[in-house]
């Protein structure tokens, strides 16, 4: 078995690097689908990172090494972070006891340095954008943590794996509500952490209204192409996380795991596709509310389960 | 009118005269120069009492001073008591060189030479820094206060203009607009001597208005020659000018729910923006109506198989329009980034001459349409849109509104087109005469004002977009707002860039 497991994690990777903007051209399908439109093509975001790749980059006088080290240590940590995230199968690449944090905190630095560079450049969109991500990165992450602590306690593990695996199956038997409400605060979370309708808006052009890419307006080139990847990236970790909590499966063999996963993923980028067409965004004042209401989701979990598991 | 007839005051009381106008129920129109001699520049002032259809205007002669000196010709600016003038003045003393004593923010509008180099009250013209935005800004000092600039160089395909903000966190304390960028000279190219030429210039001082511009332009014209347009070319320019509407109102309202993406109704009515151009493009073969009317009348006709076929399409737009419309008001995120936003209160729209649905929103009942009824709108009233709360929901409700009555306005008329001529030459002009013409375009109302000269030719043209009254009107409503609304009430403005650099 573990031989099996071995020999399929080298294509489970390659699969899980070659994921990522696949999504995003399912999330920017759908919405062409609601707007009339027959959108670019499905591969679209693949086309864009080659072409960015073989561009060269332009760095201002002002920046330092820091603008540069943004692009690469956010991808580093993104994908540092699949190896511990379980995505297409319930298992992941490594593991071990308390690894959970560890993801929290890697997708904390690739966030840092995110903000470093934006704030490298000394200009006062870059600097309105990092303070936006950061204002809502403190808010989003009690959430996460909340809802991490409530999995934590329904699965009595603390390894990332393990806590969103066949183990919630059951739990979910137990602590049914407490896990919902887990889920409507992760579904929140990855809106937030992805930059998505009604936090942010991808597709504006509007650099006064923007969080996340108003941060990335001065990369170029394969930099950008990295930011870009690491954005579709992250969309692809926390959804699967979100998918494992909200449809735990029960031990199944790979070869219905895995495929099942992949439509589960693509259903989740057509419906983010469908929230984003369905409502306005937030005013940038009202996003803190929201993210309130994801903390407050997931405390409830945690006085659920913390009551469950005492009586 | 006599050029003779307009009242001259002398320069020291022409701001107080002005100014005791405005307590007559009087809204400054007009503020312009004219360079009547070598030393001296004429100033007109153009009140328009809305409430009695009634315009007023009365003159006054600036000298350069026989002392000389550095001072220059000045007069006692009227800005203080009235801050409608702050543009309009700031618009003479960069032409003439004429200083108004007391303007409290005085620089220049548009960075351009004044017309014999006369030195601006700023100091001459300076070709090495001739870029609009080079110039100091207001600004607020302290700790945590910091200041963004935006432009001229937008991210969208949308003309040049310099935007200043002083922010304190995500709070705007102030913000500065600097335009200028698209200073073509457009007066001096209205005095073409071929007046086809000319009103090709004033179709493209607003490219978007340019029915609205033709519209006043060939009213200004035709007043000089005293000629009269056939009832039916009346009729076409009505249909022409609220199609003219209807696409910029649609396409607008589609754009404010990109600003907050909302995409259904974004993608939709930008789709029926096209449609409303169409219509335009079948009348006269452009989408924009142009070369459409000249003075003397309209070059084209709406026979009464195209008139049918327009309004089957009408009505079938119409009902698409409308529930669109109905989808976008209905929707509880969309009206949440509306409301409240970009606020100006009816005391602030009047205090500095706001125009057009921009001022309709705050209560102000002003309507070229029906306050100053010309053309086909002599025949058929359209009832003023008005809301109160003066924000962006506001400007939207009062275009949706718009959309609505345009859309029964043109229903009604292109089944019932009055027979007439399209065409007839004007005559010629009168001698030493001055005349304007003035339209609602979908913005506000334009102006054009018209001069002859002894032998009774075309001697000066003074053009005014709606926009120079209402950039400021943008830069009041963003005061305490949050910057990331910046673009949706910039959209619900929507002013023109080119109209107001001229």
């Amino acid at each position: 078995m573990t031989v099996f497991r071995a020999l399929a994690a080298v294509p489970e990777a390659a699969l899980v690097l070659a994921l990522p903007p696949l999504l995003l051209g399912i999330i920017v399908k759908t919405k062409a689908w609601f707007a009339g439109r027959v959108g670019p093509p499905w591969l679209q975001p693949y086309y864009d990172l080659r072409k960015l790749l073989r561009k060269g980059a332009v760095y201002s006088r002002t920046t330092t090494w820091v603008f540069r080290a943004g692009p690469v240590v956010n991808l580093a940590a993104l994908l540092t972070a699949a190896t511990l995230t379980p995505i297409v199968s319930s298992s992941s690449l490594v593991g071990f006891a308390g690894d959970v944090i560890l993801v929290a905190y890697l997708l904390a630095l690739g966030r840092m340095f995110t903000v470093l560079s934006a704030m490298d450049t000394g200009s006062s969109f870059e600097g309105m954008g990092a303070s936006r991500e950061v204002t809502f990165g403190t808010m989003s992450e009690p959430a996460l943590f909340l809802s991490l602590i409530v999995l934590a306690i329904a699965t009595k593990s603390l390894q990332l794996s393990e806590m969103v695996g066949p183990q919630l199956y059951g739990a979910w038997h137990a602590a049914g509500p407490a896990i919902l409400l887990v889920v409507g605060a992760l579904l929140i979370v990855l809106l937030t952490e992805t930059c998505r309708v009604p936090v942010d808006d991808p597709a504006t052009h509007l650099e006064l209204t923007m969080i996340h890419e108003v941060m990335v307006l001065d990369h170029s080139g394969p930099d950008f192409a990295f930011i870009t990847y690491g954005a579709a990236l992250k969309f692809l970790l926390l959804g699967s996380i979100l998918l494992h909590v909200a449809l735990p499966h029960p031990g199944w063999p790979l070869w219905v795991d895995a495929p099942l996963r992949l439509v589960e993923l693509a259903v989740l980028a057509a419906v983010v596709g469908v929230i984003e067409s369905s409502m306005a965004r937030l005013r940038l004042n009202r996003v803190p509310l929201l993210l309130a209401g994801a903390t407050v989701l997931a405390a409830l979990a945690a006085v659920l389960i913390l009551t469950g598991s005492t009586s | 009118m006599d050029i003779a007839a307009i009242p001259s005051i002398p320069p020291e009381t022409f701001a107080s005269h002005v100014v005791a106008g405005r307590g007559r129920g009087g809204r400054l129109a007009h503020l312009f120069g004219r360079r009547v001699s070598v030393d001296t520049v004429r100033l007109y002032a153009l009140l328009a009492c809305d409430s009695a259809s009634r315009f007023e205007v009365c003159s006054s002669d600036v000298q350069r001073t026989a002392s000389g000196g550095t001072s220059g010709p000045a007069y006692p600016s009227m800005t203080p008591h009235w801050p409608a003038a702050q543009a309009l003045e700031r618009e003479i003393a960069e032409q003439f060189g004429v200083h108004p004593l007391g303007h409290p923010w005085l620089k220049p509008l548009r960075y351009h030479a004044s017309d014999d180099g006369t030195p601006a009250p700023w100091g001459p013209f300076d070709p090495a820094r001739a870029i609009p935005g080079n110039c100091e800004f207001y600004r607020v000092e302290g700790e945590e206060v910091h200041e963004v600039a935006v432009g001229p160089v937008h991210a969208g395909v949308i003309e040049p203009g310099h935007f200043r903000f002083q922010c304190h966190g995500e709070e705007v304390l102030h913000l500065e607009i600097m335009l200028g960028y698209q200073h073509r000279g457009a007066e001096r190219l209205l005095l073409h001597p071929n007046a086809a030429r000319s009103a090709i210039v004033a179709e493209t001082i607003a490219g978007d208005a340019s029915i609205g511009h033709a519209t006043a332009y060939c009213a200004a014209l035709e007043a000089l020659a005293g000629a009269k347009v056939s009832l039916r070319s009346a009729a076409i320019r009505g249909i022409a000018l609220e199609l003219e509407r209807l696409a910029n109102h649609v396409g607008d309202l589609g754009a404010l729910c990109t600003d907050v993406a909302f995409l259904p109704c974004s993608a939709y009515l930008g789709r029926l923006r096209g449609e409303y151009l169409n219509l335009t493009l079948e009348i006269c073969g452009n989408r924009f109506g142009r070369n459409l009317l000249r003075p003397g009348g309209v070059r084209f006709d709406i026979p009464a198989a195209s008139a049918e076929r327009l309004r089957k399409r009408l009505e079938a737009l119409q009902r698409e329009t409308l529930e669109v419309l109905d989808l976008m008001f209905s929707q509880s995120s969309v009206l949440a980034r509306f409301e409240g936003v970009g606020v100006l209160t009816e005391e602030q729209a009047d205090e500095i001459g706001m125009v057009g649905p921009a001022a309709r929103a705050c209560g102000c009942r002003r309507d070229v349409r029906c306050d100053h009824p010309h053309g086909i709108f002599q025949f058929s009233h359209i009832p003023i849109a008005v809301e109160t709360t003066g924000d962006v929901y506001a400007r939207a409700v009062v275009r949706r509104l718009e959309v609505q009555r345009s859309l029964e306005f043109l229903l009604e008329w292109l089944g019932n087109i009055p027979s007439g001529n399209t065409f007839s030459r004007p005559g010629a002009m009168k001698p030493s005469a001055m005349a304007f013409g003035v339209s609602e375009t979908w913005r506000g109302e334009a102006m054009y004002v018209a001069f002859s000269d002894e032998a009774g030719r075309l001697a000066f043209v003074k053009a005014k977009d709606p926009s120079i009254h209402n950039w400021f009107g943008l830069a009041l409503a963003l005061r305490g707002m949050a910057i990331s609304d910046f673009p949706v009430c910039n959209k619900s403005f929507n002013l023109s860039y080119a109209g107001h650099d001229l």
